[in-house]
């Protein structure tokens, strides 16, 4: 599996969506992409791609797009 | 400038004149946004004798009793734009504070935690101990105060073990396991300040166990007003869970649900730091001018975060006093305080306090 299709997998398990409907997620934009949301999609994200995600990654992380982004800062690139 | 680039600025880098100054600016503006979007917050400003659309000084600021987001709904936003709803957590026979958060000002607050928190326990995420039950986060959309500090302080943990059951009873071999897990390495212990007491520590003592937390770092807050009439003072609160658990680093803050993320940490040095991203003046109980430093009165506290409810400055129930500025020898400027009581009369109300288990 290349990263994309691992990145999208846990939005699409995590969330309820299509893959269609991942590029316009936003953190807080849906109910379920609340704190508590959060966190377990940072957990998840760490397990798959076994990396530890700052804190104020964690926070930086504002959405699917925004989310590639940051991962890139740990060395995993998602295209 | 706006709360965005405020948050640009280190917690305890701002000198007091700038910060007054952007602080009179960006709390003016505020004042006149809450009072054009919320009728209630407009009347009571009017009554105040405040007047819109002028540069007010900080103490100038209307201050909200907060008393009032117990008696009404104080909300400055469309109700499509209500992303949560955040209580203060009352138990039978107490009224509670609502507040109504919208994505900006809930993004707002978990920016603002993490800037203060990561001044204390650094930016890399470690495990995390919570002093709870899991039980507290129940309803995700609508959440006490400790939910709130719960979910709030998520962010710096990784993985996350609650240490209370359903009931509130010390789950013993899970944290033990918890803690082999983190194999001596940090570990972060949250909680309210009577929860670690009450069913922590005197759970630890009456099993007559100890746990290896040597490397923990225990931030705890809600206040002490049950603890103080136990007369458990802060050493001797310090002094057991070293006892219990060999932690000996453990900070206090000081904050409200009505101003979430805008805490007041303890330092090593025992003082609780007033951050770039709130402030706080002290009042005279009689004529509610303002108190020299030094001098005892009411807490009011402002911040320019709170954008979806006139929550931007508040009278609380607090007695405290400002015990100096940017000279406290842990180096962080800023006002740093120490709360002394409730006021009397004032309805008792806290944040783990609450908890009547």
């Amino acid at each position: 599996m290349t990263h994309l299709e691992t990145y999208n997998k846990i939005f699409r398990g995590m969330f309820r969506k299509t893959d269609e409907e991942l590029p316009e997620l936003k953190y807080r934009g849906i109910a379920l992409w609340d704190s508590i949301g959060h966190m377990d999609l940072m957990g998840e994200l760490e397990e798959a791609f076994d990396i530890r995600i700052d804190t104020q990654d964690v926070l930086d992380f504002t959405s699917y797009e925004k989310g590639k982004e940051v991962l890139g800062r740990y060395g995993v690139v998602i295209e | 400038m706006d709360y965005d680039d405020l948050l640009k600025i280190g917690p305890y880098a701002l000198g007091e004149a700038d910060k007054d100054r952007i602080y009179g600016e960006l709390l003016s503006r505020l004042t006149d946004r809450h009072r054009a979007h919320c009728k209630l917050y407009d009347r009571v400003c009017g009554f105040l004798g405040d007047h819109t659309n002028t540069t007010r000084s900080v103490e100038e600021i209307p201050m909200t009793p907060v008393s009032l987001f117990k008696q009404a709904d104080l909300c400055s936003v469309p109700p499509e734009e209500v992303f949560k709803t955040m209580t203060s957590s009352g138990t039978s026979g107490q009224k509670t504070s609502k507040i109504f958060l919208d994505r900006q000002t809930a993004a707002w607050q978990q920016l603002t935690l993490e800037r203060i928190v990561r001044d204390f326990i650094g930016e890399r995420r470690i495990p995390m101990l919570i002093v709870d039950s899991p039980d507290v986060l129940r309803d995700r959309n609508l959440f006490s105060a400790r939910g709130a500090g719960i979910l709030g302080f998520s962010i710096f943990g990784t993985k996350r073990c609650y240490a209370l059951t359903a009931d509130m009873a010390l789950d013993y071999n899970a944290v033990q396991k918890f803690l082999e897990e983190a194999a001596d390495g940090p570990v972060l212990v949250f909680g309210f300040t009577y929860i670690i007491w009450k069913h922590f520590y005197q759970a630890l003592a009456a099993l007559g166990k100890t746990l290896p937390l040597e490397n923990g770092f225990l931030i705890h807050g809600g206040g002490w007003k049950k603890l103080q009439s136990e007369a458990v003072s802060q050493e001797v609160f310090k002094k057991g869970l070293e006892n219990v658990c060999g932690i000996s680093r453990v900070r206090n803050y000081y904050g409200m649900a009505e101003q979430t993320g805008c805490i007041y940490m303890e330092c090593e040095c025992g003082n609780l730091h007033v951050s770039s991203y709130s402030d706080v003046r002290i009042r005279n109980m009689e004529d509610f001018s303002c108190c020299k430093n030094g001098t005892e009165g009411v807490i009011q506290v402002l911040t320019p975060m709170a954008w979806s409810y006139p929550g931007h400055s508040i009278l609380t129930e607090d007695k405290g006093i400002i015990l100096g500025v940017d000279n406290c020898p842990c180096g962080r400027k800023g006002k740093y305080i120490k709360i002394t009581g409730r006021i009397p009369k004032a309805e008792v109300r806290g944040c783990s306090d609450t908890y009547e288990g």
